[in-house]
């Protein structure tokens, strides 16, 4: 589906990300794995066509710099990290403009389909009850759900996501992850995603490129990718020891919790 | 709890109706108070040509009141517009011509035109208004490429500093024009204490024009206005040609605030403070707070104008002061405001 080559990403005299391909394919969800600074988020930039880059991106084998903005909505969609929230508007005005590269540019009129759609992902978020909510009213992960689902409105074929799930509680990421993974078993549809915590990048990605100062140390099904080696290379440490010792003893709640019985 | 807006017809019609009595109003109320009937009956025969009543004041309705309040009430809706959209497009409540310098950068251009004696062939106030339109658009790409460089958030607080810097610098500018401006000082000095005093019916069908052209095309840019208030990203992301929307209404805008300027000087506040008070009536949708501020605007600017031709009557205080007054206060409560509520504002 998603196809890059060579992909640049400069600031000034800074190289964020040097000459990095990849393939997405259909039903993948592919993680940007790395440490801070490895050019995740810029690599996610560049596809959205956020910031100027070199090199190739071809999405069906159209170069992306040829595709115009509201058509490039149509297959691709972005949800971003954060959300600064100026004004009040409510949660289904938000998942609306989801609507707007679907509609006449000058009418703008909501067709049932867009209406089907706006409800649809309003269910599937969970957030028909907070329609009528100001989004300066809701916290962080209502926030997040309610971005997800203006994604899920504009019905694209690839969603880009950058650190989801960042600031978000035990609870918002589980729901998160979960629709976004149910999303994606659709036809038709793949992800890409940065993600920070590698537990949730090999419980929910099929694929990864681990990058490492803007290069892709390693890609491919997270199974090679995640290989102790790999990561030991990039991150400097030894991810695995360091896993077990964190995960290790939620296998079993501590003595003193544990009832008689 | 937010205010949710009632975008039914009905109440466009009495926004529409509270226009027409607020116009009506101010042209009957002045120096010379005509009664409502007899306003009435004089309009109604001057629409289908018949003779007007014995004694009527003629003049003071049809060459004075009349076109004074077509004028103020186009400007005031104008401006709100202009200060409506520009606060969506910078998603920033405290944007408006005024307080980013635009408006005196429009005043620069028509102050030069006079100056310098600029006209176009054919077009009366050509000159004037063309310079105004033009420096306004020029102020708008210099103060927001200077916040930017500043701060690529372009947080309020960079913009408002880089208007307040522009405004001195235009003003310093006409300082200095109006110093060497030799026999024009009279008619420069004049324009630029801004007035709706003289207009004329040319000058309203000046404003309605372009009224309705570029505040036409900023009414149909409402979902797009929409997508930029909640993130210059986010209106990316959903499909906004970013760039293009940004250029046509900030030309949009200028033109808007030019042709104001040029007609009526500076008149500062109405974008800033009709809109705020319009999204608390509406809410942030543009669809409805763009039309709402219209008739707001056109409103708020005809009871000011009021007050300014009333309140120390015979003297005539310049409908600029009484809306900065006004204005001002209202500026510092959202200001306040906003910083308290971390950067929200309603």
């Amino acid at each position: 589906m998603l196809n890059a080559e060579n992909l640049t990403v400069r600031y000034g005299a800074y190289t964020a990300v040097s000459r990095l391909s990849f393939t997405l394919e259909e039903g993948q969800w592919l993680m940007l794995v790395g440490p801070n600074g490895a050019g995740k988020s810029s690599l996610i930039s560049a596809i959205a066509q956020c910031v100027p880059y070199e090199g190739t991106i071809r999405l069906e084998g159209k170069n992306l710099r040829d595709f115009r903005p509201a058509e490039l909505a149509r297959k691709i969609g972005v949800l971003s990290q954060q959300h600064t929230v100026s004004y009040g508007y409510t949660v289904e005005e938000i998942v609306s403009l989801g609507r707007y590269a679907h509609q006449h540019w000058l009418l703008g009129r909501r067709d049932e389909k867009g209406t089907d759609a706006i409800e649809q992902a309003l269910a599937k978020t969970g957030m028909t009850a907070f329609r009528n909510k100001s989004l300066l009213e809701l916290s962080g992960g209502e926030v997040q759900r309610a971005f997800l689902a203006q994604v899920f409105a504009q019905e694209p074929e690839i969603l880009l996501l950058d650190e989801p799930a960042n600031h978000l509680d035990l609870v918002y990421q589980k729901s998160l992850f979960s629709l976004i993974g149910q999303w994606l078993q659709t036809p038709g549809r793949a992800a890409l995603s940065v993600v920070h915590d590698l537990s949730l990048a090999r419980r929910y990605g099929t694929h990864a490129v681990l990058m490492n100062e803007g290069s892709a140390a390693a890609q491919g099904p997270i199974s090679a990718v995640f290989s102790p080696e790999n990561l030991q290379k990039v991150y400097q440490m030894d991810v695995y020891g360091w896993m077990n010792g964190l995960y290790a003893p939620w296998q079993t709640p501590p003595e003193s919790l544990r009832r008689p019985g | 709890m937010m205010k949710r807006p009632c975008s039914s017809f009905l109440l466009w019609l009495a926004a529409a109706l509270i226009l027409l009595l607020t116009m009506l109003l101010c042209v009957c109320v002045g120096s010379v108070s005509i009664p409502l009937s007899s306003t009435l009956t004089a309009l109604w025969n001057a629409l289908w040509g018949l003779p007007l009543p014995e004694g009527f004041p003629k003049a003071v309705l049809f060459s004075v009141r009349l076109p004074r309040v077509l004028c103020v009430a186009l400007t005031g809706a104008a401006l709100s517009l202009c200060g409506a959209a520009m606060q969506g497009l910078l998603r920033n409540p405290l944007a408006d011509g005024s307080t980013l310098g635009v408006s005196s950068g429009a005043s620069l251009g028509a102050v030069t035109a006079l100056a310098l004696g600029i006209t176009l062939p054919g077009l009366p106030y050509g000159g004037n208004v063309g310079m105004a339109i033009l420096f306004a658009f020029l102020s708008l790409l210099i103060i927001l490429g200077l916040a930017y460089a500043l701060d690529r958030s372009l947080s309020t607080n960079s913009i408002i500093l880089i208007g307040v810097i522009f405004s001195m610098f235009a003003s310093s500018l006409i300082s200095l024009l109006i110093a060497f401006s030799g026999e024009k000082l009279r008619t420069i000095t004049f324009w630029t204490m801004g007035s709706l005093a003289g207009s004329h019916f040319r000058h309203a069908a000046l404003l309605g024009g372009a009224l309705l052209v570029c505040g036409g095309w900023i009414l149909s840019r409402s979902r797009e206005l929409n997508a930029f208030a909640v993130g210059e990203e986010n209106a990316r992301h959903v499909g906004v040609s970013v760039r293009r929307v940004k250029l046509e209404i900030m030309i949009a805008v200028s033109v808007l605030i030019g042709t104001c300027v040029a007609i009526g000087g500076t008149i500062g506040f109405v974008g800033l403070v009709t809109p705020h008070m319009t999204r608390m009536l509406t809410g942030p949708n543009h669809k409805r707070l763009l039309p709402a501020s219209l008739f707001l605007g056109a409103v708020f600017l005809l009871l000011a104008d009021l007050i300014a031709r009333t309140l120390l009557s015979p003297i005539e205080l310049p409908i600029g002061v009484v809306t900065s007054l006004i204005g001002s206060l209202v500026f510092v409560v959202i200001f306040y405001r906003s910083r308290k509520a971390g950067g929200s504002s309603c």
